[in-house]
C-alpha cells in the first residue's frame, strides 16, 4: 500500500494538486495497479537488455539548415497570459 | 451513397458518377446531425464538424471526407485530445499523417471524440463525455479512438484516423464492427499527434473494409524529417486482393487463450470464443493451417505496458503547465500554485492516475524495479514474437475478450478496464502490425444489441514488422468469407 | 546541473571534521562544469535559427515552444561539434550515444523536461593540460526568464516574462575531474579551454554573452588527504574575474565553517559579484536551496530520439575539421622554432599573440629576427605597451614592422634601448619602416668600432677612479663609465659592446 506521504511527494513531483478527499482514493487505486504490475518482479530477466527502441533504425539526424520560425503573434495566440514581448508567468522568486 | 465504401466512392467520383462536393455535403449533414452530443440525439462521437463545402480536391483520394481523432493537430481547427486542459486549443500546424492524406486528396470532415490523451478503453474518459456505440447506445464504443470507430460504424464518416498505443484502434474497431489497423511502429510519422506514450503511439485507419484500410495506410506511411522515429517503409502498400489463404500458417497463442489466475477478467467470453472459433474454421476452409504457438511473456505484457506508457505519459504531459497554451488556473498565489491547480483542474481522473503512476515508477529508487524491468520484459516479448514467426506467418487472437460493455460498467475498477487491452498490448510492445476485422456477432443472451443477432466480435491478426501487405491480404480473404453485416449500425 | 562526479566522489562526512581536529592545512579541491553554446546555424532539435539579440519570442516553432504533438530531431552539426570537442580533449568518442529526458518543471523549460545525456554521453574521459576531463555531453539550453516584479498583469503575484529565443540552443556540457587546486589555476585553465574551443570554431566562447558559462564544484580537505570533502556547487560566474573571486570567496567560507568545527552542507550556491560578503569582501554567496530544491529528475531514455550511432565517417569528418589546437601549437613552437617552453605556451594559449607572432615570423624581414627574440618582444615589450588582453593585430604596430625592428636589434644595428624608442613610436603612430624611424631620429648604433672606441676612451679618462676600481676587479664600478658613453651617444651604443670595449681598453 502506498502511504499518504508518498502520494503527496509524487503529486508534488508531478505538479498536481490533490485535495484532501482525493489523496486516499489515489493511494488505494495506485496501490491496486501496482499490485498487479509488480508481477513482472517475479520474472528472471538478469541477462536481458532493456528495449531502447523497438524497431532498429539509424540515420535520424537533421541537417543544420534553418527553417522559418513562427511569427510572434502566432506563438502568442494560444497563451493564457502574454505581455508585449513574452509569455507571462507568476514569478518563481515570489 | 451511404452504402459506398471510401474506395467505391473514389471509383464513382473518378468515373464521373458522383461529385466529391456532393459526397462531402452528404457526410457533413450526417455528421452534424448525428455526431453531436447525446442531449441532441447524437452519438457524441464528433467534437467538431467542418462548415460549408470543401474545396474541390485532386489526388488519388478524390476529395473523400475524413474524420480525424481529436489528438491530431489540425491547423486552426480545435485539437484538444479529449482534455479540458486544452479547451479551445487551435494548433498552428497540421500533423504529418493528416497533411499527407490531405495532399493525397482527402478532405477534413470532422474531429472525433476520444478518451482524454488516449488513456482509456471505453471513450468514457473524455472531457466531451462518452461517445456511444451505434450498435447499442447503452454501451461504449471502446477506446481510446471510440469516436472515430463509432462515426465510421454509424456511417457519419466514410473513414477515420485513429491512434493506437495499446489497442486504441483495434479494440474500438472490434466493438463497433469495423476494420482497424495498427501499423508497424514508425511506419507513420507521429509529428503532430498529441503524445500519450511516445514509444508505443501509432496512427492508423479505422474503415469499413480492409481495402479502405490499405488505401489510407498507403498514403500515410513513410519517413518524415519531423519525426526521428519514422521509417522508410520497405514496400508500397498494395490493394489487397487475396480470396484464399492457401499455405498461410496461422498461430494461436496458448498463453493469451488461457491467461491464468493472475489475469482473472481476461478470460474470453463464450460468445466471443464461438465467433473466434468460427473464424478459425473459415480460415482453414480457405486453405490456412492453424497451430498453437507460445508467447511465454505475453501474459506479462499488460503490466509492462502500464508501467512504460504511464511513465512516458507522465513526462509527455508535463508540457501542460498553463504557460504557452491551454487553460490556466486563475488567481494563483504563485508559480507552484499556478502549476498544481492548472494541472489539477485541467486533467481528468484517469489521466491524473497515470501521471501519478508514471511519476512514481520513474522516481528515485523505483526506476530499476519498474521502468527498467518493464523495458526488459518488452525485449522478451519482442523475442517471443520473433520466435513464433519462425513457425507461423501470422498470429490470430480475439481482439478483445468481450464485446462492447455497458457504459459505467468498468469505470469503478481501473484494472478491469485495463484488461480490455489484454490481447492487443503485446503487439504494441513488440512494435508489430496488427489488424482487427469484424468476425461475426455474439450470440449470448446478455450481449444482444437492439438490432438482434448480437454485438460485433473482432478478430485480431498480427504479423512481423513491415508485413502489412501480407496482413491486409489475409484480412481481405477472411473478410470476404465472413461476410459481416457491416451496415447494421448505421443511423 | 551535475550529472558527473566532478567536485566530489562519495561524499566523506569525516574529511572536514578530521581537518578541524588535526589543524592540518586545508587544500581546496575544485572541479568545473562548463556549458558551451555551440555555433550551429539552428537549434539543437528544431530548425529555428539561433538568436543573437533578435526581438523576444521571434525564434520559436512548435518544437522549441513544446507545443502538443511536436517532436525533436537532433542537429547533425551539433553532434559533429561535440565530437570535435571530444577529440580536442582527448576523450573517448562513444560508439553509440543516447539522449535522456531530465524531468523538472520551470517556466524556461517548455516541455517540462530538458533533453540531455545521462549514462551514455557523446565523449568520455580525456585531459586538457593538467586537468582530466570526466565527460562531454550534448543538451539543449533553457529559455530566458526575466523577473519584472509586480506588473499588475497576473493577479496577486509578481510576474516573470519568458523569452523562448534561447530555448533549445545546442550546448556541450564539459565536466572536469576535481583536479584544480586554486582559484587562479581554475581561471587559467578555463582560459586554455576557451582558447581551445575558439580554435575549434565550435563556439563564440563569450562569457559575458553567456555562450561560455562555468559552474564550480568546491570542497576542502586536509592537505595530503586522498578523500574528498563535502562539495558545494557555485553557479553564476560569468567572467574570469568572477570565477577567481567566487571560488576564493567560497573557499574562505568553507574554511571558516570547518575551522569553527562545523560541517559544510552540500548545496547549490549563487555568487553575486555586485554585493559584499559578510566578511566585507566583494561578492556575496547565497544559497539557492529552498523547499523547491528536492530534485528528482526521473531520467529515462528519450523515446522520441534514436540512439546516435557514431560511425567511422562521423569520426573522420570531426578529425578533418580540426585545426591546430593550442597544446599542439605550443609543441610546434618548441620543436620547430626552438622557442623556450614558457614562450611557446604563452603564445599558443593566448592565440591572438600566437597569430601575431606567426605573421611577424612569416614577414621575412631582413635582417631576419631569431624566433625567440621575436617571441620575447611580442610577449614582453609589445604586450606591455598595448595593455592587458589587447590583440596586437588590432594595434598600429604592423607585424612586418615589428619583425624588421627586432631584426635590426638582433643584428646590433640598433641597441635594445633605441629599439624600445622605435617601438614607442610604432605604437603611437604606426609606420611600415622602423629603419626609417631609426634614421630620422638618429638612433642607429654607432657604426665603427673606432668611433665608439674613442668615446669609451674619453669616458675612461673622465672617470679615472671608476676605471681603476674596475681594473681592480669591481665589476659594479663599470656603471658610471657605461652611463657616460650612453649619454654621449644618446643611447645608440650597444651596452654589451661598450662593456667589451671598456674591458679591452683596461686590458682585462
Ligand atoms: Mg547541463
Ligand atoms: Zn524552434
Amino acid at each position: 500500500m502506498i502511504e499518504r506521504d508518498e502520494v503527496l511527494h509524487v503529486a508534488r513531483l508531478a505538479r498536481l494538486a490533490l485535495s484532501d478527499e482525493e489523496i486516499e482514493p489515489m493511494a488505494r487505486e495506485l496501490s491496486a495497479v501496482l499490485d498487479h504490475v509488480a508481477k513482472i518482479g517475479e520474472l528472471s530477466l538478469d541477462d536481458v537488455a532493456p528495449t531502447l527502441h523497438v524497431v532498429e533504425v539509424t540515420g535520424a539526424l537533421r541537417p543544420d539548415e534553418p527553417r522559418p520560425s513562427l511569427p510572434r503573434e502566432v506563438a502568442f495566440e494560444q497563451a493564457p497570459e502574454v505581455g508585449d514581448e513574452g509569455f507571462l508567468v507568476p514569478s518563481p522568486q515570489a | 451513397m451511404l452504402d459506398l465504401s471510401a474506395s467505391a466512392a473514389i471509383a464513382e467520383i473518378e468515373a464521373g458518377d458522383l461529385s466529391a462536393a456532393e459526397l462531402f455535403a452528404f457526410y457533413r449533414r450526417r455528421a452534424a446531425e448525428h455526431g453531436g452530443d447525446v442531449e441532441g440525439g447524437g452519438l457524441n462521437c464528433l467534437t467538431w464538424v467542418a462548415e460549408g463545402v470543401a474545396d474541390a480536391s485532386d489526388g488519388p483520394l478524390a476529395g473523400v471526407p475524413l474524420a480525424v481523432k481529436d489528438l491530431f493537430c489540425t491547423k486552426g481547427v480545435p485539437s484538444q485530445s479529449g482534455s479540458h486542459i486544452l479547451q479551445g486549443y487551435r494548433p498552428p500546424y497540421t500533423a504529418t499523417a493528416v497533411k499527407r492524406l490531405e495532399t493525397a486528396g482527402a478532405t477534413l470532415l470532422a474531429k472525433a471524440n476520444q478518451d482524454e490523451f488516449a488513456m482509456g478503453s471505453s471513450n468514457e474518459n473524455s472531457a466531451f463525455g462518452p461517445a456511444l456505440n451505434p450498435w447499442d447506445r447503452g454501451r461504449v464504443p471502446g477506446g481510446s479512438s471510440g469516436g472515430s470507430a463509432a462515426a465510421v460504424a454509424a456511417g457519419l464518416a466514410p473513414w477515420a484516423l485513429g491512434t493506437d498505443t495499446g489497442g486504441s484502434i483495434r479494440q474500438p474497431a472490434a466493438m463497433c464492427g469495423i476494420v482497424g489497423l495498427k501499423p508497424t511502429y514508425g511506419a507513420i510519422s507521429r509529428y503532430g499527434m498529441i503524445a500519450f506514450a511516445s514509444s508505443l503511439d501509432q496512427a492508423g485507419p479505422l474503415t469499413r473494409d480492409v481495402t479502405d484500410a490499405a488505401l489510407l495506410l498507403k498514403h500515410m506511411i513513410g519517413r518524415d524529417r519531423c519525426d526521428a522515429t519514422s521509417l522508410q517503409f520497405p514496400q508500397e502498400i498494395e490493394r489487397p486482393r487475396a480470396e484464399r489463404l492457401d499455405g498461410v500458417r496461422l498461430g494461436v497463442p496458448a498463453e493469451l487463450q488461457n491467461p491464468g489466475a493472475d489475469f482473472a477478467g481476461a478470460e474470453v467470453e463464450p460468445s466471443v470464443r464461438a465467433a473466434f472459433d468460427r473464424a478459425l474454421a473459415l480460415a482453414q476452409e480457405l486453405g490456412a493451417s492453424v497451430q498453437e504457438v507460445h508467447l511465454p511473456h505475453a501474459a506479462h505484457a499488460l503490466s509492462a505496458y502500464y508501467i512504460l506508457s504511464s511513465s512516458e505519459a507522465s513526462s509527455n504531459l508535463a508540457r501542460f503547465d498553463g504557460v504557452r497554451y491551454g487553460v490556466r488556473a486563475t488567481d494563483s498565489t504563485g508559480l507552484l500554485d499556478m502549476y498544481t491547480r492548472t494541472r489539477h483542474d485541467g486533467f481528468g481522473a484517469e489521466v491524473k492516475r497515470r501521471i501519478m503512476l508514471g511519476t512514481y515508477a520513474l522516481s528515485s529508487g523505483y526506476y530499476d524495479a519498474y521502468y527498467g524491468r518493464a523495458q526488459r520484459v518488452r525485449t522478451k516479448i519482442a523475442e517471443d514474437f520473433r520466435t513464433a514467426f519462425a513457425d507461423v506467418d501470422l498470429i490470430v487472437t480475439p481482439t478483445s475478450a468481450n464485446v462492447a460493455f455497458a457504459l459505467g460498467e468498468k469505470t469503478a475498477d481501473p484494472w478491469s478496464m485495463y484488461l480490455s487491452d489484454f490481447f492487443t498490448v503485446p503487439m504494441s510492445l513488440a512494435g508489430i502490425p496488427a489488424i482487427s476485422i469484424p468476425c461475426g456477432l455474439s450470440e449470448s443472451s446478455d450481449a444482444v444489441g437492439p438490432h438482434g443477432g448480437g454485438l460485433p466480435v473482432g478478430l485480431q491478426i498480427a504479423g512481423p514488422a513491415f508485413s502489412e501487405n501480407r496482413l491486409l491480404d489475409a484480412a481481405h480473404a477472411l473478410e470476404q468469407a465472413i461476410g459481416f453485416p457491416e451496415g447494421r449500425a448505421r443511423v | 546541473m551535475s550529472e558527473g562526479t566532478a567536485g566530489a566522489g562519495p561524499v566523506s562526512a569525516d574529511a572536514s571534521a578530521a581537518a578541524s581536529d588535526s589543524g592540518a592545512a586545508l587544500e581546496p579541491v575544485i572541479g568545473l562544469e562548463i556549458h558551451v553554446q555551440l555555433a550551429t546555424a539552428t537549434k539543437m532539435f528544431c530548425g529555428c535559427e539561433l538568436s543573437f539579440g533578435q526581438p523576444p519570442n521571434t525564434r520559436t516553432c512548435p518544437v522549441c515552444l513544446g507545443l502538443p504533438g511536436s517532436l525533436p530531431v537532433a542537429n547533425e552539426r551539433a553532434v559533429h561539434f561535440g565530437l570535435m570537442i571530444g577529440l580536442a580533449l582527448g576523450s573517448q568518442l562513444a560508439p553509440r550515444s543516447i539522449f535522456h529526458r531530465k524531468n523538472y518543471f520551470y517556466p524556461d523549460l517548455p516541455k517540462g523536461y530538458q533533453i540531455s545525456q545521462y549514462d551514455e554521453p557523446l565523449c568520455l574521459g580525456g585531459r586538457l593540460g593538467e586537468v582530466r576531463i570526466h565527460r562531454v555531453h550534448l543538451e539543449e539550453d533553457a529559455a530566458k526568464l526575466i523577473h519584472v516584479g509586480e506588473s499588475g498583469r497576473i493577479h496577486g503575484s509578481d510576474t516573470s516574462v519568458v523569452d523562448f529565443n534561447r530555448g533549445g540552443t545546442p550546448l556541450a556540457e564539459i565536466v572536469t575531474e576535481p583536479d584544480l587546486r586554486s582559484p587562479e589555476q581554475a581561471s587559467e585553465w578555463l582560459r586554455l579551454l576557451r582558447a581551445t574551443l575558439r580554435q575549434l570554431g565550435v563556439s563564440d566562447v563569450n562569457m559575458e554573452e553567456g555562450s561560455l558559462r562555468c559552474d564550480a564544484n568546491i570542497s576542502l580537505r586536509p592537505a595530503g588527504s586522498e578523500e574528498l570533502g563535502v562539495k558545494t556547487e557555485l553557479k553564476n560566474m560569468n567572467s574570469f574575474r568572477f570565477i577567481e573571486r567566487g571560488i576564493r570567496a567560497e573557499i574562505e567560507r568553507q574554511r571558516e565553517i570547518i575551522e569553527s568545527g562545523d560541517t559544510v552542507v552540500q548545496e547549490t550556491l549563487h555568487f553575486d559579484p555586485t554585493t559584499r560578503s559578510a566578511g566585507g569582501g566583494a561578492g556575496a554567496i547565497t544559497s539557492l536551496r529552498s523547499k523547491e530544491q528536492a530534485h528528482d529528475y526521473r531520467y529515462f531514455p528519450e523515446p522520441d530520439l534514436l540512439p546516435v550511432a557514431i560511425d567511422e565517417a562521423m569520426r573522420q569528418a570531426a578529425r578533418e575539421a580540426m585545426s591546430e589546437l593550442p597544446a599542439q601549437r605550443a609543441e610546434r613552437y618548441r620543436r620547430e622554432l626552438k622557442l623556450s617552453a614558457d614562450s611557446a605556451q604563452l603564445l599558443a594559449f593566448r592565440s591572438e599573440l600566437g597569430d601575431y607572432f606567426e605573421a611577424a615570423h612569416a614577414a621575412h624581414a631582413d635582417p631576419s629576427p631569431p624566433a625567440q627574440a621575436l617571441a620575447n618582444w611580442i610577449s614582453g615589450d609589445l604586450a606591455a605597451r598595448l595593455g592587458d588582453g589587447e590583440d596586437p593585430a588590432a594595434s598600429r604596430v604592423q607585424a612586418p614592422a615589428l619583425a624588421a625592428l627586432v631584426g635590426l636589434v638582433a643584428a646590433k644595428r640598433v641597441s635594445v634601448g633605441a629599439g624600445r624608442q622605435v617601438l614607442d613610436k610604432l605604437v603611437a603612430e604606426g609606420g611600415e619602416d622602423p629603419a626609417a624611424i631609426v634614421e630620422a631620429q638618429g638612433l642607429a648604433s654607432l657604426g665603427g668600432e673606432d668611433e665608439l672606441g674613442a668615446i669609451v676612451a674619453a669616458a675612461l679618462a673622465a672617470n679615472a677612479d671608476a676605471a681603476e676600481r674596475v681594473r681592480a676587479g669591481n665589476e659594479k664600478a663599470i656603471g658610471p663609465i657605461v652611463g657616460a658613453v650612453m649619454r654621449e651617444t644618446k643611447g645608440r651604443a650597444d651596452g654589451t659592446e661598450v662593456t667589451r670595449l671598456v674591458h679591452e681598453q683596461l686590458g682585462i
